[in-house]
């Protein structure tokens, strides 16, 4: 479940503890959305928004990093001639 | 749109499948929980591309397939009452209760207003002080934050026309459930990733430890889907299961902590009935003692029937625990088709049947 | 003795200058004439009142006839409201057949309390699309409910059009190998409506596409005539619901490749927000058209041409039968198979 989609701040709007707003643009289109869950959210970030309340900040970091794995896979098993065997011990009885 | 576009390029995903099928020596059973996922998973055809390398099998994690048709019974209940705006998500509206949806009850004259946010309840309530506004509050916890900002926002506010119809539950005791169950196949789990971005997932290694079953949390656009995969399968191929996030751009250990606190002011851990499943011990959420004015059923004295579960032919509770595929069912396709549901995973895009019947099944006219 | 306060006034409520429309306005009488003569004949521009029964003369080409109703609501919105929608919507259905709209009837419904200004706009607004149209209402009829038996206003209008050679075949003749092509972006329509009932607040408010098709079509027909074999606006169900139908009548396999058709980028990021398949959303002033292979390049190029179609895109072909009316490739490159829609779209939360 879960709708969740990422888009920017681009300003605030109030930043009382309990009303947090701000407006968020996703790709062409704006909305206000509530940021009690993401006070600290500045403009320019990125955050996703779940039934119209910001539920957490994307870390641009983070968000290369599955790309990166990805090189990294190619890498590893280019290198690694090898995969463990399978255990039982995740085998359900 | 920014983190959204890169996480479906073609390229990408296919390098990623042949990573996931070298990497398979069998084919595993995996399970993902949200429903969220299971209808990402269909609709790209990530289901169908892997189906000789993994079994995907669909959890309950679609809030509106497991609200039980007491609740949902009771919501119409409230939506006739003459001064009473019940307000919903949109896709709660299709889902029939015992004799009717929400859609059909404004159809025979009950007032049910659609909102995106349950925050716009509020509003509305702000402006129709004449109006007695109930928000049909469901969801995983992913949901629950918002509805808490909307109890807090009522009382900030004042409201006294505003109040909630609860059901909302927790993923975890849903997973400790269906690993529970005598026949349970899956190996390892795809963990809600916006689940997750409020709760965090420190509180899987127990679980991990307990079952040895892998758990990865994965976020809802294609790449994020099998780098989640990929992981449950390195992880079950190496014989070592762990807790593993996979959707890092969103979720931290221990979640987002001012949702989580928004969640613990308003709501108190209960035992939640789900359809299909039955009662999970600790499975949902309801309001604390101190919020007890905000409960719609006590306001209008209306608590929800035990309602005997859907009809014998809807295997909603083996479909949702795993046990049974959408197109194992005998009634699939044929008597229950998303015009003529069955049962609530029929109902819902998220829900699994409704999810094969849009994506996977050829449709013979 | 006292006597009771006597009521002086008179107690029936209607008054001629009424700011909103009443029972009594229906009745046929001299409200009604009122309504008519100050209010419906000089919004919509007519001179003289309509006869019971119009006379036509025709050219002499053959005629096409169509009718549809209208209950939009919210009445306004952005790109339109439902006077330009029943205007255009019986002109493009008109259109889309091969005909040159001509004349249309127009029954207003309107609800007991409607605002006469509402009334008023929305007849100017018909006015200005038929006269956009070059359409001329030449009979209507009005109509009054009692409140609570309408939303607001209904319309109902009825075209009249000649027909021009080469008339399209239809679905039934599409033939293995034809080009799919949608003269624009989809969705558009549905989000706008969805967007204003609902009140989402999104910013800039998402614009109905309601337009004339006719310009499109009129140069397809000078460009390549008879290689045109099916061409439908595709309102509700948007291009989902055409496809589906295409397939029931030609008894072959539609295919398209989700990557080509053409959407626009406020709808996509509403679509994504909201959780719908912008497939399924009503369009109202675009159309699918199914046109030969070999003219399918020439047919994009001469509908770019044209304003109301420059976003024109193939967007897959016609297959022989497979087990599915309608197969999708989806951005990852999978094929499957495209759903018709169920009810109308609903936002999700999951």
């Amino acid at each position: 479940m879960c709708l969740g989609i990422p888009g920017e701040v681009t300003r605030w709007i109030d930043r009382d503890p309990l009303l947090a707003r701000a407006e968020v643009r996703f790709g062409e289109l704006s909305r206000v959305c509530h940021l009690a869950c993401v006070p600290e959210a500045e403009i320019g970030d990125y955050v996703i928004v779940h039934a119209g309340i910001a539920i957490s900040k994307v870390n641009p970091d983070e968000a290369r990093r599955l790309f990166d794995e990805l090189d990294q896979f190619a890498l590893r098993e280019e290198l690694a001639t090898e995969i463990p065997p399978a255990g039982d011990i995740h085998e359900i009885p | 749109m920014k983190y959204l576009d890169e996480y479906r390029d073609r390229d990408q995903a296919h390098q990623w499948i042949t990573r996931i099928q070298r990497l398979a020596s069998r084919r595993w059973v995996l399970m993902e929980v949200c429903g969220g996922q299971t209808h990402s998973l269909l609709k790209y055809g990530i289901e169908s591309a892997l189906k000789d390398d993994i079994e995907l099998v669909h959890g309950p994690g679609c809030p509106v397939c497991v609200t039980p048709i007491g609740v949902l019974d009771q919501a119409q209940e409230l939506a006739r009452q003459p001064d009473i705006t019940l307000c919903s998500f949109g896709d709660m509206l299709r889902v029939p209760g015992s004799t009717s949806s929400l859609l059909q009850t404004r159809a025979q004259g009950g007032t049910v207003k659609m909102v995106y946010s349950p925050l716009e309840a509020v509003s509305f309530a702000e402006q129709h002080p004449e109006r007695q506004v109930v928000f049909f509050a469901v969801g995983f916890e992913t949901t629950t934050p918002a509805t808490a900002l909307a109890v807090l926002q009522a009382h900030q506010l004042c409201l006294k026309n505003f109040s909630l119809l609860v059901h909302h539950v927790r993923v975890q005791p849903a997973m400790e459930a269906i690993m529970q169950l005598p026949e349970v196949r899956v190996q390892a789990f795809l963990a809600a990733g916006h689940v997750c971005t409020v709760m965090g997932y420190d509180t899987y290694a127990s679980f991990v430890e307990k079952y040895q079953v892998p758990v990865v949390v994965t976020g809802f656009e294609p790449l994020d889907l099998l780098a989640g995969i990929h992981e449950c399968i390195r992880q079950l191929e190496s014989g070592n299961a762990q807790t593993s996030n996979q959707y890092p751009r969103s979720v931290r250990l221990e979640g987002n902590l001012s949702a989580r606190q928004l969640i613990d002011q308003v709501y108190e851990v209960n035992d939640q009935e789900w359809r299909g499943l039955g009662e999970i011990p600790e499975s949902g959420y309801r309001l604390r003692a101190k919020w007890e004015q905000f409960n719609a059923g006590k306001r209008f004295g209306m608590m929800p029937a035990k309602v005997q579960n859907d009809a014998s032919l809807c295997q909603a509770g083996e479909v949702l625990s795993g046990q049974m595929r959408p197109t194992e069912c005998p009634s699939f396709g044929k008597a229950c088709t998303p015009e003529t549901p069955m049962g609530a995973p029929m109902v819902s895009s998220e829900g699994a049947c409704a999810a094969y019947y849009r994506y996977r099944l050829p449709i013979i006219t | 003795m006292a006597h009771p306060a006597w009521l002086l006034n008179c107690p029936v409520s209607v008054s001629a200058q009424s700011d909103c429309v009443t029972l009594a306005h229906g009745e046929g009488g001299r409200l009604m004439r009122r309504l008519l003569d100050q209010i419906v004949h000089p919004s919509l521009g007519c001179t003289l009142p309509f006869a019971d029964a119009a006379i036509l003369q025709p050219a002499g080409n053959r005629l096409a006839f169509s009718t549809d109703s209208y209950v939009v609501s919210p009445i306004f919105f952005p790109g339109g409201d439902i006077g330009s929608l029943a205007v255009y919507g019986t002109c493009n259905d008109l259109a889309v057949s091969g005909a040159i709209p001509r004349w249309l009837s127009l029954s207003l419904i309107l609800e007991e309390g409607l605002p006469i200004a509402v009334l008023e706009k929305v007849l100017h607004s018909i006015a200005q699309t038929t006269a956009e149209c070059q359409v001329q209402i030449i009979t209507g009829d009005t109509k009054v409910v009692p409140h609570g038996e309408a939303d607001g206003i209904f319309l109902n209008t009825t075209g009249i059009g000649e027909l021009m050679e080469p008339v399209p075949p239809g679905a039934e003749s599409l033939q293995e190998g034809d080009v799919l092509i949608t003269s624009g972006h989809i969705g558009r329509h549905g989000i706008a409506i969805l967007a204003a009932r609902e009140q989402l607040d999104f910013h800039p408010a998402p614009s109905s596409d309601g337009a004339l098709l006719l310009p499109a079509i009129s140069a397809l027909r000078t460009g390549i005539g008879s290689e045109v074999r099916a061409m439908r606006d595709a309102t509700r169900g948007g291009i989902t619901a055409v496809l589906h139908e295409w397939a029931i009548a030609s008894q072959k396999t539609l295919f398209v490749d989700e990557s080509c058709i053409p959407i626009d980028a406020v709808t996509r990021s509403a679509c994504e927000l909201l959780g719908l398949e912008p497939l399924h959303l009503a369009c109202e002033g675009t159309m699918l058209m199914a046109v030969s292979a070999q003219h399918a390049e020439e047919a994009v190029s001469i509908l770019r041409k044209v304003e109301i179609s420059r976003h024109a895109a193939i967007i897959g072909r016609v297959e022989s039968r497979a087990v599915t009316p309608v197969i999708i490739r989806r951005t990852l490159g999978r094929e499957q198979s495209l759903d018709e829609p169920s009810g109308s779209p609903l936002p999700r939360i999951c």
